[in-house]
């Protein structure tokens, strides 16, 4: 236990590098209403008439991940990655176990905090507030968060009026607008148009660059061999497989 | 699967508890410094609500006048006039809008937290915003109401007076007093989401015995039931709306009586509230 956290900073073999994520044996349970026919065969009767059935997300997933690394997430839908994503990032509540980290995890993305209806000037101020920005550190990003998005012409016009492209372009370009140490993106690269997209990857390398630790959570084995130094595999709620991405990734395709 | 030796490798690593609870001083630090996205995101969601009709804006100044109109109808035709002050109008109106701010701050304070759910799985801040964030556009939505008011009593008889600047200390206490019970009633429905079903009607027992459209203190007067009217002023809802009337109309003037049960009930939910929503911060975003 003595050296972790003393060697400096190693590229090649993270393991020894500081821890920054510590997940320990991470369990997480959703209750939720059921109905139908098929709610019959697995639900427990709760004490009200309603019939509840309690989802086992995550089962008791434990890992360490270290400055420097670059951590895939793979499994099939519904397998917890998106679950733990949240989990690590203290937005959903564990049942059982515990995450630690050396700064708060946080996930990329701000779609929940925008308006619809609001323009996109304004949007771009919510969402850089939202991200926990000073109202003059929102004022400073504006620009670079408009040339990002390409959408200087478009920003007096609620977002209701944008395509689902032009929409997403903004969100993406007010996520990327704030670096943090511990990063999780979730299938966030595959935005917009070829010439956004080309763009968005270039601007996600530079944060894994500024980031400490990044996770990516992808259906895309290129861009997670393309990215990551270190791939888990999660299978309905467990850790089956965590080591060399293209191990994990031929073992994960083998399977399917 | 499980290594033992985690919480001791975090510990010698100085990691703390992603999720875990702040002590309540620092939890509110934060909640201050975040204070401009509760903020942005009040008056954004007042200016967004009616972008979609015609008038626009000018529907939150409307939608109270037309259901003061209402109530003015059918009580000031039906109702005896016994239990009616002379100046039954204006009376009324200020009854109804400062009920309003109070009753939308309850209803949708309680859905503030299950109503947020996309938000709240994915972006950290600290969850006393949302609440308070939803005071704050009641807050935002009542106050060109109020403007609205002024003159309209006026034109019912009430000439200006200095005591219509008061106004501006009964909302201020107010809105702290709607932030606590916000609070409240926004974690009470993470625990049991049928609250919200029941909300309505705990809105029209407090409507109903608020005094809104009829004289507390007339009903009861000269009848045994004494009891009963002080149960009814001890109500702080009751006192917010009869402070606005005493310093805005003719009438019972505002009496002293009223601020200590506003300043005492302010005091005493707001306190509750924080500690109470803020005793269950790390179980919210689990539904």
């Amino acid at each position: 236990m003595t050296d972790i956290g003393t060697t400096g900073f190693n590229v090649d073999d993270t393991e020894h590098n500081k821890p920054t994520v510590i997940v320990d044996n991470l369990h997480v349970k959703f209750r939720i209403f059921t109905s139908g026919k098929a709610a019959k065969k697995s639900a427990t009767r709760g004490r009200l008439g309603r019939n509840t059935r309690e989802v086992h997300a995550l089962k008791g997933v434990s890992f360490v991940a270290h400055e420097g690394e670059s951590i895939g997430v793979v499994g099939h839908n519904g397998s917890g990655k998106s679950t733990l994503m949240r989990s690590i990032a203290g937005l959903i509540p564990p049942a059982e176990g515990a995450v630690y980290a050396s700064s708060r995890p946080s996930l990329l993305g701000v779609n929940a905090a925008l308006m619809s209806e609001l323009s996109g000037e304004k949007n771009v101020q919510l969402g850089t507030l939202a991200l926990g920005m000073s109202p003059a550190e929102a004022r400073s990003k504006y620009d670079q968060i408009v040339d990002f998005s390409g959408l200087g012409e478009f920003m007096d016009l609620p977002m209701r009026a944008y395509s689902s492209g032009m929409s997403a372009r903004l969100r993406f370009a007010i996520a990327i607008s704030k670096t943090h140490q511990i990063l999780m993106v979730d299938e966030a690269l595959a935005v917009g148009d070829k010439d956004f997209r080309s763009r968005s990857e270039e601007r996600i390398r530079e944060l894994r660059r500024e980031a400490g630790t990044v996770f990516l959570v992808s259906h895309s084995m290129k861009s997670i061999l393309d990215t990551c130094n270190r791939v888990i595999w999660l299978d309905h709620g467990n850790l089956l497989m965590d080591g060399k991405p293209q191990e994990v990734i031929d073992a994960y395709q083998a399977s399917k | 699967m499980s290594n033992p030796n985690y919480a001791a490798l975090a510990e010698a690593n100085g990691l703390p508890r992603v999720g875990a609870r702040p002590p309540l001083g620092e939890y509110l630090k934060e909640a201050w410094e975040r204070r401009h996205f509760a903020i942005a995101s009040a008056r954004y969601a007042v200016e967004t609500k009616n972008s979609r009709s015609r008038l626009g804006i000018i529907w939150i100044v409307l939608r109270p006048l037309l259901t003061a109109a209402i109530y003015g109808i059918v009580f000031g035709l039906i109702m005896p006039a016994g239990s009616r002050p002379d100046n039954f109008l204006p009376y009324l109106v200020i009854g109804v809008f400062v009920f309003q701010y109070f009753t939308n701050s309850l209803s949708q304070g309680a859905s503030s937290i299950t109503g947020n759910s996309g938000l709240v799985q994915s972006l950290h801040f600290p969850r006393v915003l949302l609440p308070v964030s939803i005071v704050l556009r009641q807050l935002f939505e009542i106050i060109p109401v109020m403007v609205a008011l002024l003159p309209i009593i006026w034109i019912l008889g009430e000439p200006p007076r200095l005591g219509w600047f008061m106004l501006i200390p009964i909302l201020f206490v107010m809105t702290l007093f709607n932030i606590g019970v916000a609070l409240i009633v926004a974690r009470l429905t993470v625990h049991f989401p049928d609250l919200k079903q029941i909300i309505p009607f705990v809105s029209r027992l407090l409507f109903y015995s608020s005094g809104i459209f009829y004289s507390l203190e007339a009903v009861f007067a000269g009848t045994e039931k004494a009891g009963l009217l002080l149960i009814a002023q001890l109500n702080p809802v009751h006192d917010f709306i009869s402070l606005a009337r005493g310093y805005l109309i003719e009438g019972p003037p505002a009496t002293p009586f009223m601020w200590l049960v506003v300043g005492i009930g302010t005091v005493a939910v707001l306190l509750f509230g924080i500690i109470f929503f803020w005793a269950a911060e790390e179980k919210y975003g689990n539904d």
